[in-house]
């Protein structure tokens, strides 16, 4: 029986994809079987950032439709074992994600998977609503920003109401907050959200902070996702981070920004 | 913060501005979230009744919806206009 996580957010842009990919990566570098599906039907990009998109056949929307099979759509990523990936459908018809077919797509998955990632779209439209619908947990990436703090609260409200959990009545899904794109020496100056203050919007449990880093567009120019790249601070950032979604504790790194000397404390800059 | 900010007026960081029309908007947003979905419509015609009797404004009647575990309560606050000296 397959974990099934949604990586959502609301808002475009704030690392959703960038997100799916390395943390499917980290759960399988841990040695899960994991695929990570890419649910933005029309706008797939999943892809690119798992460098497979020269070898995309079938999509999420053949299975569904019967086109083709499960095996024959899933592409085995050529880096990391026990890997695979789903891409979307380029179709324009979005409402060809049916709830019965995404149903039974990720309810054949379950019985050979670890853990399924879904690559939610923005938005709460029907792509988004069907991402998380089926969800255990959800990674609701932010960025500290004023319209990314409060779609994010939009969407977690969505998550507990129109979630499987939530019209089941079961246990509700697990919540928790990825910052992303952090950039503690603006924290510092008082020019961008904190961590505390996000969590104080927010409250819920965080996952990690991911600083803003060159690392992640050089990862994504090459199709590589960023966690592999360990030197980086946004790549062991991400490490952390599937450390702790597998329950283990890590203290936060990289939030001190740069270490200021006692000139510069006493004269500002 | 060094040691000649001290002596820099004080201007609240945009942070701090953020920070607080986050909280006062998403507070708003989540009482609208659990509100049933009638509730607007039912706003609406109270206010339609309550305008037969008197002259008020839209804003002047709030509609609340609070939810206990096993009862809920509703709400209304109606603000009337000050009398008016009845012509007799």
């Amino acid at each position: 029986m397959a974990r099934i996580i949604v990586v959502t957010s609301g808002k475009g842009g704030v690392g959703k994809t960038t997100t799916s990919a390395s943390i499917s990566t980290g759960l399988a570098q841990r040695g899960y079987k994991t695929a990570v599906i890419d649910f933005d039907v029309g706008l797939r990009n999943l892809d690119l950032i798992m460098n497979c998109e020269r070898r995309v056949v079938y999509d999420f929307v053949n299975v569904i439709q019967g086109e083709a099979t499960l095996n024959q759509a899933l592409i085995r990523d050529k880096r990391v074992e026990n890997l695979f990936i789903l891409p979307a459908s380029q179709t324009r018809d979005k409402e060809a994600l049916t709830a019965e077919g995404v149903q039974k797509v990720l309810d054949e998955m379950s019985e050979t998977f670890d853990y399924l990632v879904c690559d939610s779209p923005a938005g709460i439209e029907h792509g988004a609503l069907m991402a998380l619908y089926h969800a255990d947990e959800a990674i609701v990436v932010t960025n500290p920003e004023v319209s990314s703090v409060r779609d994010s609260d939009r969407i977690l409200g969505i998550l507990q109401s129109k979630s499987r959990r939530a019209e089941q009545g079961m246990d509700p899904v697990k919540e928790h907050l990825l910052l992303t794109r952090y950039n503690s020496e603006r924290v510092e100056r008082g020019e961008m959200l904190s961590l505390e203050d996000v969590n104080d919007i927010l409250s819920i449990s965080l996952l990690g902070v991911i600083p803003e880093s060159q690392a992640v567009l050089n990862a994504s120019n090459q199709g590589s996702p960023v966690i592999l790249e360990d030197e980086s601070e946004a790549g062991g950032a991400y490490a952390d981070a599937v450390a702790r979604l597998l329950g283990e504790e890590r203290p936060l790194r990289f939030l001190d920004g740069q270490k200021k000397g006692f000139l510069k404390r006493m004269f500002g800059g | 913060m060094s040691f000649f900010d001290y002596f820099k007026t004080k201007k609240k960081s945009s942070a701090s501005v953020a920070k607080e029309r986050l909280q006062i908007i998403v507070a708003h947003e989540r009482n609208t979230r659990e509100q049933p979905d009638y509730l607007p419509e039912l706003q609406q015609e109270l206010l339609a009744v309550i305008r037969r009797y008197v002259e008020i404004e839209d804003d002047q009647v709030q509609v609340q919806l609070d939810r206990n575990d096993s009862c809920s309560v509703l709400e209304l606050n109606v603000t009337l206009p000050e009398e008016v000296a009845d012509p007799q």
